[in-house]
């Protein structure tokens, strides 16, 4: 008994403490509504649902795989960080720099970590829509939400594009070669695309191969030092930045659009 | 209380001097959208051609590269491949500068002096020495490139210039240099 008091008055003196006050706001939750307001007061926390429908968390039904990518990404993110102290992204050093960082640098697995990691981050993508889609989670009201959702699976692919270059072999060289052909052919906006012979003043094209959505990408008219420099960009800051502000949204919306769909 | 003691007085006196009516606000509004939809459409597009650089560290598109006597009859020179993405071939009556991307997804192909072809480690893709192909997965002969001779005697090529043989270019003036 006198062992039950004594921690009912440690727990009411941590509640009650100025240092618990300022970083909780309510004191240490009792009852359910109290729980409540903890995880609403929280930035982690109130990003979760306060309650969840009982077949939310059962993994046949969600199989997870949104969870899944999502914890992937924060694992491609710490991992691609630590690359990121080693990884020089100049065509002088981004092989050799790849090589050390499996065979020379401690724990030589994060590269292997942040490989494989994205491989499975696209297969869980592709799986959680096929989840998505054969619940029907994709009807009103969460149209909007997939329309997002296959945003992000671009950005996923994209994050995948850019990464490969990175390791500058000639499978990644030569890959980034094929792929980034492919922007020639955008209409308007590529050099060998539909309606780019109609942007021109007179003689004067437009959209040639030094002006072209191609060029913006490659940096120049082929894949070269340019290119790694604008891949390794858009790989480590721009593509993330954007990414993660549409997974907010997505988040979001799964809540505001009436939490995990039900069973059909 | 009535109303109007809750509202303070001296403010109410102060700013019905200079009010604004309903009209100046939203000209006022209007402008103040305008010029911000301006700002924003300013900075993008100045992001945009920030992507564009004014000076490329590529080589030149134009370039000479020697006298017709340094290329031997029957061969293909592979010295400008690496830096200029060219093969110079002579044959007998003269000389082509034959694109070294291959025409299926722009690799580059290696030439195969036993073989006597170009042979793409792609996808497999083979063409014959005039660039013409007959293997793999290429769906049109390599591209030629301007060829022609400068005021001092050598040879410049011009990249910016491309004939395809399957328009029939390959006839065009400056698409084979004729010694």
């Amino acid at each position: 008994m006198a062992k039950e008091d004594k921690k009912e008055s440690l727990l009411k003196r941590l509640g009650e403490s100025q240092v618990w006050k300022s970083i909780i706001r309510s004191g240490v939750p009792q009852s359910r509504r109290q729980r409540m307001y903890a995880v609403l007061g929280n930035v982690f926390l109130h990003l979760h649902p306060a309650r969840l429908p009982k077949h939310a968390v059962k993994i046949g039904y969600t199989w997870c795989m949104g969870g899944l990518t999502f914890f992937l990404f924060v694992v491609l993110t710490i991992t691609g960080i630590l690359l990121m102290f080693y990884y020089r992204p100049t065509v002088e050093y981004a092989y050799t720099d790849m090589i050390d960082l499996t065979e020379q640098v401690p724990l030589g697995i994060m590269r292997e970590l942040h490989r494989w990691g994205a491989h499975a981050m696209v297969l869980t993508v592709w799986l959680h829509m096929l989840r998505v889609f054969m619940t029907g989670a994709y009807k009103p009201p969460r149209e909007f939400n997939w329309g997002v959702g296959v945003l992000l699976m671009f950005l996923t692919l994209f994050l995948s594009f850019t990464g490969y270059l990175l390791p500058w072999d000639q499978l990644a060289i030569w890959a980034v070669t094929v792929g980034t052909n492919m922007a020639r052919a955008t209409p308007f906006m590529g050099h060998e695309g539909p309606g780019a012979s109609l942007l021109a003043i007179g003689d004067i094209n437009l959209v040639h191969m030094g002006s072209d959505v191609r060029f913006a990408l490659l940096g120049g008219r082929f894949v070269g030092e340019a290119t790694l420099l604008r891949f390794y960009v858009l790989h480590c800051i721009a593509v993330p930045f954007i990414a993660m502000i549409f997974m907010a949204v997505h988040f979001w919306r799964i809540r505001k659009d009436g939490g995990i769909s039900g069973p059909l | 209380m009535s109303e109007e003691k809750m509202i303070p007085q001296a403010s109410i006196k102060s700013d019905s001097e200079k009010q604004m009516d309903r009209k100046g606000f939203i000209s006022w509004l209007s402008l103040g959208w305008l010029a911000f939809a301006g700002a924003t459409g300013g900075f993008f597009t100045v992001m945009i051609r920030f992507l564009f650089p004014n000076v490329l560290f590529e080589p030149p598109q134009s370039f000479k590269i020697g006298y017709p006597d340094d290329f031997t009859i029957g061969k293909v020179n592979t010295n400008f491949k690496t830096k200029h993405a060219v093969w110079i071939v002579r044959n007998e009556e003269g000389i082509y500068a034959l694109s070294t991307v291959c025409t299926h997804l722009g690799c580059t192909p290696n030439w195969l002096e036993v073989e006597q072809k170009y042979k793409c480690p792609c996808h497999g893709s083979g063409f014959r020495k005039t660039g013409i192909n007959f293997e793999g997965p290429a769906p049109r002969p390599l591209e030629r490139h301007a060829i022609y001779l400068a005021d001092d005697g050598q040879i410049v090529i011009d990249k910016t210039k491309r004939y395809k043989w399957e328009k029939g270019e390959w006839e065009t003036e400056d698409s084979f240099l004729k010694i």
